[in-house]
């Protein structure tokens, strides 16, 4: 495979830009050479392969501020663009390649240095490569008792996984990281570097401390955007709880799904309860949180005749019922996570099962885990989700890995994950919907019934998993399917979070209300801020004025 | 050569060679930290936890040990293809990543026990 060059630039002009970025962050931390660059592809590219994959044309690393100034001043001069990744390891999102062919990647993994962390006020201030490992094990070593708040996978960047507005597992607070953020630094596209809320003020005490400053609070434009480069970011983060406790309520009836949201709602914005809501059905075998690993390890569970003949004709979710109440199988579980000193989690989970005993018949109640802080290591290596805990991990990698259970392993995965409203009604309507949709296009759907992830406080996200394979022809009919249910879901009102790379501009284009005025402006300050439109072109659908000019 | 030469060189010995053996040694204890940091989390010891782990388990089901370090037949063009290439749901590593050098004390550490 011969490596792209920048659209518009001559071999010479590139090698001339090349040599002056070596000036700046020395021989060794500039990526021409074939066997190198191509390290920055997507490890989980959809496009894999083929033609329209997205491949950088170069890569350099700096490790200071002052590099990344210097980089973009370069990147000014001869017109390259350069694509920003933090650990690169934004796997199911896009990864480490850039969302234009020819860009050049600027690898910001050197950058660290954990610069601060203050355990009376709880808070941190880190660069783009320190990843939750990185933090966490900087937290064991010097014993310091805050939490870290970490996605699924451990190896990504607390800066990057923020910038993307990914979420996490442990109190509500903290689980949206980009909300948890408090103070930016970062580097424009003219090379001048910024500073963001208390951060504004030269020898502020607050940076971490306040979130918005004095006057327009601009933090928000940095994330899912091209605007700038993030070069740091403080982070709230959480003390470590003296208890955690995880209680469940069992529900007996399809119907109970709905009061069940509402009083999870009501009492979750009661702060009844901070810790992540995990939604199952037992009866469905639609696993949770909790429970995925082992599903992915294991496989579904083994289903007796009587519930593979009710399977085998496409029975309605309700129709179920006769035969849960007859094996008493809890049609829907929630578990409910508890963070404080034993005497507040125990007193909140008793007023959770009073409410729930007071408004829905038949519940039952279950203590299913109970942890002293600090956890022992046997205790962290048999948490069934560590996250929750605080602990970072790859488990999540079992998702498409050859187990006992999947000889067939796929080559990575993809989500789509548009949110829904936080309510029941809604949760059934879209499971009708989209698992229609999702059967009618040939997608493998695991489970009867999709319970969707409560990480946000007032919506669920309600996620379909996409298994990427090396046969071409297979993630065609894959991106395809990808794009119709973008399409299904905005008609009903349901956009998507996030989404992988490829599908970035479908996505921006659904969220159209009049006639787009949302993207109309993001490229009006996009030509202000960065007329060059250096910075990574065609992130999350913002394409500078000369590109967008060609794609018409 | 006489007695008193033999016990010059048994002295000497161990001063000559511990450069070569510290070297090495320093090379499998780097190596130590690097299998920790990029390798364990997917690949450390354990039935059920590890997706690495698993996905050996499943694919030799016994007939090699599914847990890295404790192979005894992985080469460095093994490890360096790996690394460099992934696997199915493994992605491969930047230099930013697992450097050259990186890599180097990764192989010394897997094939410390040939």
């Amino acid at each position: 495979m011969s490596l792209p060059l920048p659209p518009g630039t001559d071999r010479a002009t590139f090698n001339r830009a090349m040599a002056d970025c070596r000036k700046v962050v020395g021989d060794d931390w500039v990526f021409t050479s074939e066997e190198d660059v191509l390290l920055y592809r997507d490890a989980y590219s959809p496009l894999w392969g083929e033609p329209q994959e997205r491949i950088p044309a170069a890569a350099v690393a700096p490790s200071t501020t002052e590099e990344v100034q210097g980089i973009v001043r370069i990147a000014n001069q001869y017109r390259i663009p350069i694509y920003a990744i933090s650990t690169g390891k934004n796997l199911g999102y896009g990864g480490s390649a850039p969302s234009m062919t020819g860009s050049v990647v600027l690898d910001l993994k050197r950058m660290n240095r954990i610069l601060e962390v203050n355990e009376k006020q709880a808070f941190c201030l880190v660069e783009p490569g320190v990843s939750y490992f990185d933090l966490y094990n900087y937290l064991q070593e010097h014993n310091i008792k805050l939490w870290i708040d970490c996605p699924d996978p451990g190896w990504g960047s607390l800066v990057g996984n923020a910038l993307d507005r990914g979420a996490g597992y442990t109190a509500a607070e903290y689980r949206n990281h980009f909300d948890a953020h408090c103070g930016m630094e970062v580097v424009l596209a003219n090379g001048e570097v910024l500073r963001t809320g208390m951060g504004a003020m030269p020898n502020s005490q607050t940076w971490q401390c306040y979130k918005s400053g004095f006057g327009p609070w601009i933090d928000g434009m940095f994330s899912q955007s091209n605007f700038g480069v993030v070069t740091k970011m403080g982070f709230w983060m959480m003390p470590e709880p003296e208890t955690n406790l995880k209680g469940v309520v069992h529900f007996y009836h399809y119907k109970d799904l709905i009061p069940m949201v509402d009083i999870m709602t009501h009492l979750e914005n009661s702060k009844i309860f901070t810790g992540y809501p995990d939604l199952l059905s037992p009866l469905f075998g639609t696993p949770g949180l909790i429970g995925v690993h082992d599903f992915w390890v294991n496989g579904p569970q083994q289903r007796d005749e009587e519930f593979q003949a009710l399977a085998a004709r496409g029975a309605a979710p309700e129709e179920y019922e006769p035969y849960a109440e007859k094996h008493h199988i809890p049609f829907w579980s929630c578990i409910f996570s508890f963070y404080g000193p034993e005497k507040v989690v125990r007193a909140q989970w008793e007023h959770v099962q009073e409410t729930f005993q007071a408004q829905v018949p038949e519940v039952e109640f279950e203590e299913r885990e109970f942890y002293k802080t600090p956890l022992t290591q046997e205790e962290k290596d048999n948490l069934k989700h560590s996250g929750q805990l605080g602990v970072p991990s790859l488990k999540t990698f079992v998702i498409g890995a050859r187990t006992p259970w999947n000889s067939h392993p796929s080559h990575g995965h993809m989500w789509f994950s548009p949110l829904i409203p936080r309510d029941g009604r809604e949760l059934l309507k879209v499971n009708d919907i989209l698992g229609k949709a999702a059967r009618e296009l040939g997608l493998p759907v695991g489970f009867a019934f999709n319970t969707p992830f409560p990480c946000w406080e007032r919506c669920f996200m309600f996620i379909i998993g996409f298994l990427l394979s090396e046969d071409p022809e297979q993630n065609r009919k894959s991106r395809e399917a990808f794009r119709k249910l973008v399409k299904i879901a905005a008609e009903h009102g349901w956009g998507e979070y996030r989404t992988p790379v490829i599908f970035q501009d479908d996505v921006m284009s659904v969220y159209s209300f009049n006639d787009n005025a949302l993207l109309r402006f993001h490229e009006t300050v996009k030509d202000a801020v960065d007329p060059n439109g250096i910075l990574s072109p065609g992130h999350y659908g913002i394409w500078p004025k000369h590109l967008r000019e060609k794609k018409k | 050569m006489n007695r008193r030469a033999i016990e010059i060189l048994l002295v000497l010995l161990p001063v000559v060679a511990a450069p070569a053996w510290a070297d090495n040694h320093g090379q499998v204890e780097k190596g130590h930290q690097v299998f920790k940091k990029w390798c364990a989390p997917c690949h450390a010891p354990g039935k059920k936890e590890y997706p690495g782990t698993v996905a050996l388990y499943a694919k030799y089901h016994g007939k090699k040990p599914a847990a890295l370090e404790q192979r005894t037949d992985l080469t460095g063009e093994m490890i360096t293809y790996y690394v460099r290439h992934g696997v199915t749901v493994m992605p491969f590593f930047r230099k930013t990543e697992v450097s050259d050098q990186d890599l180097k004390e990764l192989i010394a550490y897997l094939t410390r026990k040939h």
